[in-house]
């Protein structure tokens, strides 16, 4: 277990030209915080998610990030914008999921006979991660898994606020008919 | 001798007697543990444990004795007048709460405010917070300037209506020395009750509560080679006396019937339930061990090992490192924080664990402070009695590692 595994040259790289920094209007845009309380760090997501109709639903038509953050938390979001831009929200989501299984996370649920469960996260194994599996060093070092999935969970947060939104305008839609 | 603190202090830690060397540089959030607390623990364990204030039979006897013996101890190590005035808790942060449920909400006189100052740690922060949302008392706040001291100028108007004044001894980020005799007397002059959080001084400084002037102290066993679980709240005897109780069960009474309760006298009247008796025991043990060092050696040891840590780190490292808190070594404790070539404290922690140095990355559970100094984070490196120029030495090499990496 070497620094080496934890930091490598794409992780830096993306930390010292992060991409896709800085802000968008919200709205449009929503505007999600997330906080590492461990260490103060804080990522803001700006997503503008737009409903291409019969184009498979929303989709990440942009994002950019601002706050401030170690090189893990601040390659991870960056790598991440780039992942999703221009993805469909299920793409996404697809993402998410399989970031946090390479990340180790561990899901806790209820089965059938209300007994918890806790079990790995798992993922559609057709999504590619691609340039992220240079995180995947972070796993060794498990206090800086919440840097890395930091921004994952904010933009999880994200899409779940875009698909409440749109629930609501939806319904304002057919109660307005 | 020079400091008065002899290297051989390092072999009583059996921690940092490892093959691989450690350098322990984060006493500020914990202390290690001397063999003669460890073993005062073991040996308690092994022959005399039993409930305290409760079995007549001999063994009983002899842990309430310890268990008193301790309080004892710890009185004579803050210049208490009386050991009815010391109060265990789980740690100093149950003792802030203990005075912010207890005074806080029922001796405060109505309409009157707290001061409060922007450097505090969470634990002297949130719990007026809550006491605030309870009863809507009105918090101030004493500022801080850019050297890391209180700005005193508006002191009187700040304490115009103000029932308590609770301040930290030490910034346990900057490391500043507050001026606490200053603010108690001030605060007295305006009837207001003075608490000091001595979490960062009491382990480090010589510590006489009539010399601070403070009518309530908190502080933490851990911090000062004592084991975790156990704080102390000392009080003067009539203010505590006058403050009702706080958590309420076995111990704290004198009598309860089904509709009623009488409280116990002092100090159990404000420790419900079985205390944590072998710590208090490994806390009397710190205690004889720090006394056995000398507290004026203690302190005389960090002011050098500070002088010796800013002179070198600047020496070598120059505008790439920049040390928040105050300059001068006597008007600061051995608590370091830093920025470091823009490197993420994080990041700079993680590299400096290679080498086996061990530094905090983080807020230091003072999130306002951070904020007024403009960052989220930062590193630190604080000292004790078992850390010598050595591991500045060490610090200072890894950091040269580190920026290899992110520079």
């Amino acid at each position: 277990m070497s620094l080496e595994d934890l930091y490598r040259e794409i992780i830096l790289d993306h930390y010292r030209n992060p991409r896709n920094r800085g802000d968008l209007p919200s709205p449009p845009a929503l505007r999600v915080e997330g906080f590492n309380p461990l260490c103060g760090d804080e990522v803001v997501l700006y997503v503008d998610v737009v409903d291409d109709e019969g184009e498979g639903g929303d989709r990440v038509a942009d994002i950019r990030i601002s706050g401030q953050g170690c090189s893990i938390s601040q390659s991870s979001a960056s790598m991440m914008s780039a992942a999703v831009k221009g993805r469909t929200s299920a793409e996404a989501r697809q993402l998410i999921r399989a970031f946090k299984a390479m990340m180790s996370i561990h899901e806790h649920r209820l089965d059938g006979d209300g007994r918890e469960v806790v079990e790995a996260v798992a993922p559609n194994p057709e999504v590619k991660l691609g340039d992220l599996e240079a995180l995947r060093g972070v796993v060794k070092f498990p206090v800086r898994i919440k840097c890395a999935t930091l921004s994952w969970n904010t933009l999880a947060q994200a899409l779940d606020d875009a698909q409440s939104t749109r629930g609501r305008s939806d319904q304002a839609k057919v109660e307005g008919a | 001798m020079a400091h008065g603190i002899a290297p051989s202090v390092k072999a009583d830690f059996p921690l940092l007697c490892q093959e691989r060397r450690l350098v322990y540089l984060d006493s500020a959030a914990s202390s290690q543990k001397p063999r003669a607390v460890l073993e005062a623990m073991d040996h308690y364990y092994e022959n005399t444990h039993a409930n305290v204030h409760r079995g007549v039979y001999r063994l009983a006897e002899q842990a309430t004795a310890a268990f008193e013996d301790a309080r004892s101890k710890v009185a004579r190590f803050i210049g208490a007048p009386s050991a009815a005035g010391v109060v265990f808790t789980k740690n100093a942060t149950e003792a802030i709460n203990l005075v912010a449920h207890s005074y806080g909400r029922h001796c405060l006189p109505a309409g009157k405010a707290i001061l409060l100052t922007e450097m505090e740690h969470h634990a002297n922060l949130v719990p007026w917070l809550m006491l605030r949302e309870e009863t809507g008392v009105e918090l101030r706040y004493l500022p801080v300037a850019d050297d890391g001291r209180l700005v005193l100028d508006d002191l009187d108007r700040l304490l115009d209506g103000v029932g308590l004044v609770s301040v930290t001894a030490m910034s346990n980020v900057l490391g500043t020395l507050n001026p606490i005799r200053h603010l108690a007397d001030a605060a007295h002059a305006v009837g207001a009750v003075m608490v000091v959080d001595g979490s960062q001084y009491v382990p480090h400084l010589p510590t006489d509560v009539a010399a601070l002037g403070c009518d309530l102290l908190a502080f933490t066993g851990h911090k000062m080679c004592g084991p975790t679980g156990i704080g102390v709240l000392w009080g003067r005897d009539d203010l505590l006396d006058s403050m009702p109780a706080f958590l309420g069960g076995g111990e704290m009474i004198t009598d309860v019937r089904l509709d009623g309760w009488k409280p116990n006298v002092l100090p159990w009247k404000f420790e419900a339930g079985t205390p944590p008796i072998a710590e208090a025991v490994g806390l009397g043990a710190a205690v004889d061990y720090l006394t056995g060092l000398g507290m004026d050696a203690v302190r005389a040891h960090e002011v050098e090992l500070t002088t010796y840590a800013l002179a070198t780190l600047a020496e070598r490292h120059g505008d790439d490192l920049r040390v928040f808190g105050p300059a001068d070594p006597e008007g600061r404790g051995g608590v370091l924080s830093f920025a470091y070539h823009g490197i993420h404290p994080h990041d700079l922690s993680q590299v400096l664990d290679e080498t086996g140095v061990c530094i905090r990355a983080g807020h230091h559970c003072a999130k306002p402070l951070m904020r007024r100094m403009g960052v989220n984070a930062t590193a630190r490196a604080s000292f004790y009695v078992y850390n010598d120029e050595s591991d500045v030495d060490a610090l200072s090499e890894a950091l040269l590692s580190a920026s290899k990496f992110f520079a």
